[in-house]
């Protein structure tokens, strides 16, 4: 089989922001010829920023999940939600296909991040030798879901905005959602400074 | 610039470097080793392209001046706007949340729209497009959730459903056909495409 190059190894450095490859010119810092944004080999420190966000997600799901993210107060009383109970509710009033959804957008995605991202990031400091394609449909598979663990939060936007009845029936958001939220953008950010190319590099091969 | 940069290509999630293929511009090029998209295929004019992000625009204001949804509850009537909903937010005493959603629903779609006609009108007059605009436009859609929000909306509306009588609005439907309108919109022209020109 014939051998395959990185741009990396013939000495080309890729623009991420409109394609164009560029001749590295050995200089620490250096711009797009096209389009002047900044390049470099890979995403500047990449590992280090990956695993900083994702260290930050995880110290936050522990309150994400545990605090409540909203407050209902009917006639009868008051009642606090948090992410899993929102999902018994859905369960318990008959929704199943939007509870599997909430379950899945809120409890399964952020966890599967988590987790991901983690092996993602092990894999490249213990130089794992299992072929980099698997991991690198991972890392897709991050990119795509992550953005949609946002929707608690857009559901408590309106149920706050909406369930306003004084005298029937309040909603108020609690302190569990900021911390939910915070996760969500935690784990887009982390995964957003992983530079999957890395799965690729061979030890050395970077100068 | 170096005559080989032109012909090669390298793909951006692997880094593979690989000759252009000569299939036409009409194709696109998808990488080797992983099949990541490298070039988009291009479309022939930007016409489409114009109609479509002037449409979304539009569609987009609609979606945020009318009331998503009313309620019916003994009488009392209950509406709210998007706008509404994050200032409700806000007032709760979350403006964090508030302006997370305020940042992924109204501003990053609304500046992705409007970097969209700018540079679709610049390329149809054949003047040179300020080269920034291309690296943010792609930053804010890559933070643009409406998608998401749509989702959310309807998630809502099944859980008050059991409270009261709920009644559709017309932002509800004209986010309904955004969506579809930005979904045409991103196939439609792509900024890569733009720098082959």
């Amino acid at each position: 089989m014939k051998q395959l190059h990185s741009a990396a190894q013939a000495g080309f450095l890729l623009c991420l922001s409109c394609g164009q490859l560029a001749r590295s010119s050995g200089s620490l810092i250096q711009h797009c010829p096209r389009c002047g944004e900044r390049i470099s080999l890979r995403k500047p420190q990449s590992i280090t920023r990956t695993t900083a966000y994702l260290i930050a997600a995880a110290i936050l799901y522990v309150p994400a999940n545990l605090l409540p993210i909203m407050h209902t107060s009917t006639l009868v009383g008051g009642e606090d939600d948090t992410i899993l109970s929102g999902v018994i509710v859905l369960v318990q009033t008959g929704s199943w296909p939007l509870a599997l959804l909430v379950f899945f957008a809120s409890i399964m995605v952020p966890m599967l991040k988590l987790i991901a991202l983690a092996l993602l990031v092990i894999s490249i400091r213990q130089r794992w030798k299992s072929p980099p394609v698997g991991r690198l449909r991972l890392y897709r598979l991050v990119e795509f879901v992550g953005r949609w663990s946002l929707l608690d939060i857009y559901v408590l936007t309106l149920l706050v905005a909406l369930v306003q009845l004084q005298a029937l029936a309040t909603v108020e958001p609690r302190p569990g959602a900021v911390a939910f939220g915070a996760v969500v953008v935690l784990t887009l950010l982390s995964a957003r400074s992983f530079d999957p190319r890395l799965l690729f590099d061979q030890p050395g091969e970077i100068p | 610039m170096n005559p080989a940069a032109v012909r090669l290509i390298a793909c951006s999630q692997c880094d593979l470097l690989q000759k252009r293929l000569l299939a036409g511009p009409s194709v696109g090029t998808r990488c080797a080793r992983c099949q990541a998209v490298i070039e988009p295929p291009a479309h022939e004019s930007f016409d489409r392209p114009l109609a479509l992000v002037i449409a979304a625009a539009e569609t987009f204001v609609l979606a945020n001046v009318f009331p998503l949804v009313s309620m019916d509850l003994n009488g009392e009537t209950l509406s709210t706007t998007l706008p509404q909903a994050v200032w409700a937010l806000y007032q709760h005493d979350m403006a964090s949340l508030a302006a997370l959603v305020f940042f992924t629903t109204l501003l990053a779609p609304a500046i992705q729209l409007t970097i969209s006609l700018v540079l679709i009108i610049g390329v149809r007059s054949g003047r040179r497009t300020e080269p920034s605009l291309f690296r943010i436009h792609q930053w804010f859609r890559s933070w643009g959730m409406l998608d998401v929000l749509m989702l959310g909306i309807l998630v809502a509306l099944v859980k008050l459903a059991a409270l009261a009588r709920i009644v559709p609005g017309v932002a509800l439907f004209s986010f309904g056909a955004l969506l579809v309108l930005l979904s045409l919109l991103n196939t439609s022209f792509t900024t890569t495409e733009m720098w082959r020109r």
